[in-house]
């Protein structure tokens, strides 16, 4: 198989103009005619099936939650980025490019990321008018902030919400086309197989989570939107239901899976205070705008951390890292936090934590108060409480949660964070139209692979599913369907959808008549121990060949051992769960071979056999700048296929955050 | 913080269907630790029921963080249970005392159906918004983000109203399972900002339509929507409404 | 939108109940007003006079007939309000949520309605029915005109004690029915400003004192025979 990205020629600034002026069109009557199966509401898909019912073609979205508008896309917190350069700092779609790019840790296309950077600007001005109310500052204008990994303030944001309220304008449009009737929409249903007529992508089989029905649906084309798959490792700041169930039958019917084992770890997240944990908190980002991230400078360190004086703390980040400081990438200041804890300065009773605190932040928020109150010679405590204020308005619920979560007031003790599993910038194999290797066949959002290399820029997120569904897929499906107005609808009476029907139906039957003796949750704790101590922050040859082999045993004893209750036809969550259990085991498999197979560190990607001497990931651009993708092949065997990265605009080399 | 542990008596909502004729149930946790999360706590009931062999309890939840709006218990009287500003999946079990018996019940309302156990039906909500919740404006339409100055006053109130969740707690805590808080939540996020100008009268006067429509109560401003609300949704918001709905109704020409 | 349709929505029935229930508020202020003039303690010349005035002059004639209707209509469109949100949940709760973001008689102005209801009916019947119906004992003021002597009238009926009492007792209701209704109309006339939503409260809370005060000290005031 030879992989096509099918980036247009030109130069870079032109490739996207080209294609839209050069791509098939599909004209208004015959849109009406043609049906397009969206899985998943989140930014990507309820974007997507929002901008294809207003151009007229027939949807079908899909989401395994109540509603469209609990997709965990709405979890998102500190913003989104845009190369609009409103602050005159020097911003630049070419800047914005770049600093993804090199974010990334080139291995991300340069054709896809330079038309991410383009559509940015346009996403902000597409959600403004639809009323995401997105901070402001007094004159009326659009405020900003920094994230990670960059040096202007181009982050767009709504206080701590800014995934949600982008989610909510989504979620808006799109039932908006429901009332209009170009959408119609199948909530607490989810994807069960994928079926494939003529090598075509035509439709689905969903299951009615409520009533257990099985569903068929056929479409001209069928698009995931089905987020990431960072639930494989049990705890993650993933919702308890993202799964990569519908991602992974795909997968299994032939479409390439890219970097699988690239993780985003991210560093700022509330640790893990048990064995009862059954997921991880995030605190946005935009703390390290004003925070401090620091551990104390002596081992073991029992004292409580207001007792510890300031010269006797090391402010690691600041100082491995002066030109960016706490503002460093996601996946440098995990491993530095990481390389902390290991070596022992770790805080906390499970000493699996650093301290990050905005208290300088207080005195100079504090100071600026003071002066515009003209109060003079503040005392400490006042300039502290005024800092307070404003940092309430800034950050106050990020703290709100932190002290429901913690019972510890973050306006008076520092903060405990650790790394923790966030999102995954593997995915399915795309090409620049966001097609899989299957045609028909697509994935939009984090359920590709495309865009974020091998680590993503903090607040690129939301920018990437959005792109995706409001400013790509609208252009590049219709240079698909435009020859398929020759292809009358197929009835769901057809072979390949009642033997896809069939398949599921003996898988869940299967499941159910195990009737073992371990819950579902406790083979998925299994896997996410297993994946998170040898396939996580840092991973070697070692441990990931171990991986594999608990891996497959683990496998075996799930299809034995299980124990589901309740039936068929009912509302049954751990049902539900279970299926999703079985395709993370399989796909934790292939993300520990993917892992193994990549000689290097870059981004996420660590491996400790591969670092430079002061511990920075260690690429290998000679043996390994390229896309890996891997064909399922049967049960335990997959084939790679590589897709090479060149790099004409921009130059590779070592990332250097100093 | 000091942690501690805790036995509990656990008296559940069970309903097998959305026809079936539900009953409270009894259960006990043991071991419980503080740290944990109201529906971690859960989460352990269910495994203990796994492996007895009952029927585990269903419950909605998904992102545990208190966004997604999906967790959805009446605890001991309280939508969400006893803290302020705060969804069942982020109370957590310091709240509680050992021996304590706490009850759950799922939302009630006519307009949210039981589908089984603590689960119900909240699609009435989607259909409220699919009335005029959204602004009319299609991909590509839109003009450039600071085109249009919004007074920062607006933006935020806007924003503080789109802050709703949809969880339903405000339908669960009136007395008259009205669902004005969340209808008036959307009416004055758009309201207040300029690019809701154009379908305001509409809106306000379809999404009422179908908030009737689906047989959630009328409001009497009794003010218990805003104290049980996670995201403290302002009362204020209703009487916008109001505004909103008088404006519409003099100006509508039919 | 029709007319019909924007009263009998949700929002147009309690903009009912609010437009009717501040008629009826500015009704009270005019009522306690007009009986304030007992306190003038000249014999209930004042009084007489004021009441005279309201009885014969074509004007409050006029309002009285719009405020007849607007109590009953708010009596109506009350109860046919109560009884479709009580609708709305078949089942309830197990435990309720009580008092948590509510008063108590925010809840129940359907109770505290039918208290202010029976005492109506007691009241037209005592007064009302007497002066435009049956007649009453006539008295003729300084300046020669007859008039009904109602202040008599108040003064023979104030003399029992189960009367008096009842009257407080329905004070008392008027009070908390105020305190939630005062404020409530005005959110439900849309007003939204926080300083004005603040103010009226206030004034709201002062008024369901104020106003139920002067009313309960009539009967006691006659019933202790602070005034002659």
């Amino acid at each position: 198989m030879i992989l096509d990205a099918k980036i247009p020629s030109g130069p870079i600034e032109q490739k996207w103009t080209n294609y839209k002026g050069h791509c098939k069109l599909v004209n208004p009557a015959n849109k009406r005619k043609l049906e397009i199966i969206v899985v998943g509401t989140g930014l990507a898909g309820a974007s997507a099936a929002a901008s294809l019912g207003e151009l007229g073609y027939k949807v079908k979205a899909f989401c395994f939650q109540d509603s469209p508008r609990r997709a965990h896309s709405i979890a998102a917190q500190g913003g989104i980025n845009a190369a609009k350069n409103y602050q005159n700092d020097g911003d630049s779609t070419f800047r914005l490019f770049y600093d993804t790019i090199k974010g990334g840790d080139y291995r991300s296309r340069e054709g896809n990321v330079y038309r991410l950077a383009e559509n940015s600007a346009n996403i902000i001005d597409q959600c403004v008018a639809q009323g995401v109310p997105f901070a402001r500052e007094y004159g009326g204008v659009l405020s900003n902030r920094s994230f990670g990994g960059v040096q202007v303030q181009r982050t767009f944001y709504a206080a701590g919400q800014t995934g949600q309220q982008l989610l909510i304008g989504a979620y808006q449009a799109l039932e908006r086309q429901v009332a209009l009737g170009n959408v119609k929409m199948y909530a607490r249903h989810e994807m069960q197989e994928l079926v494939i007529i003529d090598g075509k992508a035509r439709g689905i089989i969903a299951r009615d989570l409520v009533t257990g029905k099985l569903e068929r649906h056929f479409g001209h084309a069928v698009l995931l939107c089905s987020g990431g798959y960072g639930n494989v490792f049990y705890l993650s700041t993933n919702a308890m239901g993202s799964n990569v169930t519908a991602a992974w039958k795909a997968h299994k019917n032939g479409a390439l899976m890219g970097n699988p084992c690239f993780t985003q770890i991210h560093p700022t997240c509330i640790p893990v205070s048990g064995d009862h944990q059954s997921k991880l908190t995030l605190m946005s980002e935009s703390l390290r705008n004003d925070g401090r991230i620091w551990v104390p400078k002596q081992k073991g360190d029992t004292r409580k951390p207001n007792l510890i004086p300031e010269d006797e703390r090391d402010y690691y980040l600041e100082r491995r890292y002066p030109a960016f400081g706490n503002l460093v990438p996601r996946d440098v200041a995990s491993r530095a936090a990481k390389e902390r804890c290991d070596e022992g300065y770790g805080v906390g009773s499970s000493k699996q934590a650093v301290y990050l605190d905005l208290f300088d932040a207080f005195d100079r928020y504090g100071h600026t108060e003071a002066v515009k109150k003209g109060i003079d010679n503040p005392t400490k405590e006042q300039i502290r409480a005024l800092g307070a204020e404003v940092i309430k308005e800034k950050y106050g619920n990020l703290f709100d949660m932190y002290e429901k979560i913690t019972g510890e007031n973050p306006y008076e003790v520092p903060m405990r964070i650790y790394p923790a599993v966030h999102y995954t910038m593997g995915g399915l194999w795309v090409d620049y139209e966001l097609m899989t290797t299957i045609k028909g066949l697509y994935a939009l959002g984090e359920a590709n692979f495309s865009d974020h290399g091998a680590n993503r820029l903090g607040a690129s997120a939301l920018m990437q599913g959005l792109s995706d569904g409001y400013f790509i897929i609208p252009y590049t499906i219709g240079n698909y369907l435009a020859d398929e107005i020759y292809n009358k609808p197929i009835s769901t009476d057809h072979e390949a959808f009642a033997q896809a029907e069939k398949k599921v139906q003996e898988r869940l039957e299967s499941l159910l008549s195990i009737n073992g003796t371990q819950p579902v949750e406790n083979f998925h704790r299994r896997l996410g121990k297993i994946m998170w101590d040898k396939c996580g922050m840092a991973r070697n040859a070692n441990g990931l060949q171990q991986a594999i082999q608990e891996i497959q045993q683990l496998k075996k004893e799930f299809w034995t051992d299980v124990k589901v209750p309740g039936g068929l036809h009912e509302l049954n969550p751990e049902l539900d769960k279970a299926g999703r259990v079985a395709d993370f085991i399989e796909l934790g498999e292939l993300m520990c071979i993917d892992a193994l197979h990549r000689n290097e560190s870059c981004g996420g990607h660590f491996r400790e056999e591969y670092q430079t001497p002061d511990g920075e990931a260690l690429r290998d651009d000679v043996n390994f700048m390229y896309v890996a993708a891997w064909e399922y092949k049967g049960e335990h065997q997959w084939e790679l296929h590589k897709e090479p990265l060149q790099y004409d605009v921009i130059k590779p080399t070592q990332r250097n955050y100093k | 913080m000091e942690h501690y542990t805790m036995n509990l008596n656990l008296k559940v909502w069970r309903q097998s269907s959305k026809e079936a004729k539900g009953s409270f149930k009894m259960y006990r946790v043991e071991n419980i630790s503080s740290e944990m999360s109201f529906l971690e706590m859960f989460d352990v009931l269910n495994e203990q029921l796994i492996k007895a062999g009952e029927d585990p309890i269903a419950f909605d939840h998904d992102c545990r963080e208190g966004i997604c709006g999906m967790c959805s218990m009446y605890i001991n009287g309280k939508p969400h249970g006893p803290w302020q500003a705060n969804t069942t999946c982020q109370l957590h079990m310091r709240a509680f005392k050992n021996e304590d018996t706490i009850v759950v019940e799922p939302w009630r309302a006519n307009a949210f159906p039981v589908i089984k156990d603590l689960v119900v039906d909240r699609s009435a909500f989607d259909r409220i918004i699919q009335a005029g919740g959204y602004i009319s404006v299609n991909t590509g339409n839109a003009v450039d983000g600071n085109a249009i100055l919004i007074d920062k006053d607006d933006a935020d109130k806007a924003f503080a109203a789109a802050m709703c969740i949809g969880c339903g707690a405000c339908v669960a805590a009136c007395k008259n399972s009205s669902a004005m808080l969340f209808v008036s939540a959307k009416v004055s996020h758009l309201a207040l900002l300029p690019q809701g100008h154009p379908e305001r009268h509409t809106r306000v006067l379809n999404m009422i339509a179908q908030m009737d429509k689906e047989g959630f109560g009328a409001c009497t401003n009794t003010g218990a929507c805003e104290a049980a609300c996670p995201k403290e949704i302002s009362l204020t918001n209703i009487a916008r409404l109001n505004s909103e709905y008088i404006a519409a109704s003099l100006v509508a020409e039919k | 939108m029709t007319w019909k349709q924007a009263f009998t929505s949700s929002v147009g029935k309690k903009l009912v109940m609010g437009l009717t229930g501040i008629f009826l508020i500015l009704f009270l202020i005019v009522h306690a007003g007009l009986n304030a003039c007992i306190w003038a303690n000249d014999g209930g010349v004042m009084f007489n006079r004021a009441a005279h005035f309201m009885g014969s002059n074509v004007i409050p004639r006029i309002l009285e007939i719009g405020l007849f209707l607007f109590i009953f209509i708010h009596i109506i469109q009350g109860y046919v309000l109560e009884a479709s949100n009580r609708s709305k949940r078949k089942i309830g709760y197990a435990v309720s949520y009580g008092n948590r973001g509510s008063k108590w008689y925010s809840r129940s102005m359907a109770i505290l309605g039918t208290i202010l209801l029976l005492f109506f009916i007691v009241h037209w019947k005592q007064f009302w029915i007497p002066s435009r119906f049956t007649g009453i004992e006539e008295t003729t003021l300084p300046n020669g005109i007859q008039v009904h002597n109602l202040y008599a009238l108040m003064q023979s009926t104030f003399s029992e004690l189960w009367v008096v009492i009842f009257y407080i007792i329905c004070c008392i209701s008027l009070g908390y029915h105020l305190a939630h209704g005062f404020q409530s109309a005005f959110k439900t006339i849309g007003v939204h400003n926080k300083k004005y939503q603040q103010a009226l409260s206030s004034f709201g809370y002062g008024f369901a004192i104020v106003i139920p005060l002067i009313f309960a000290l009539m009967p006691i005031s006659f019933y202790f025979h602070w005034i002659n």
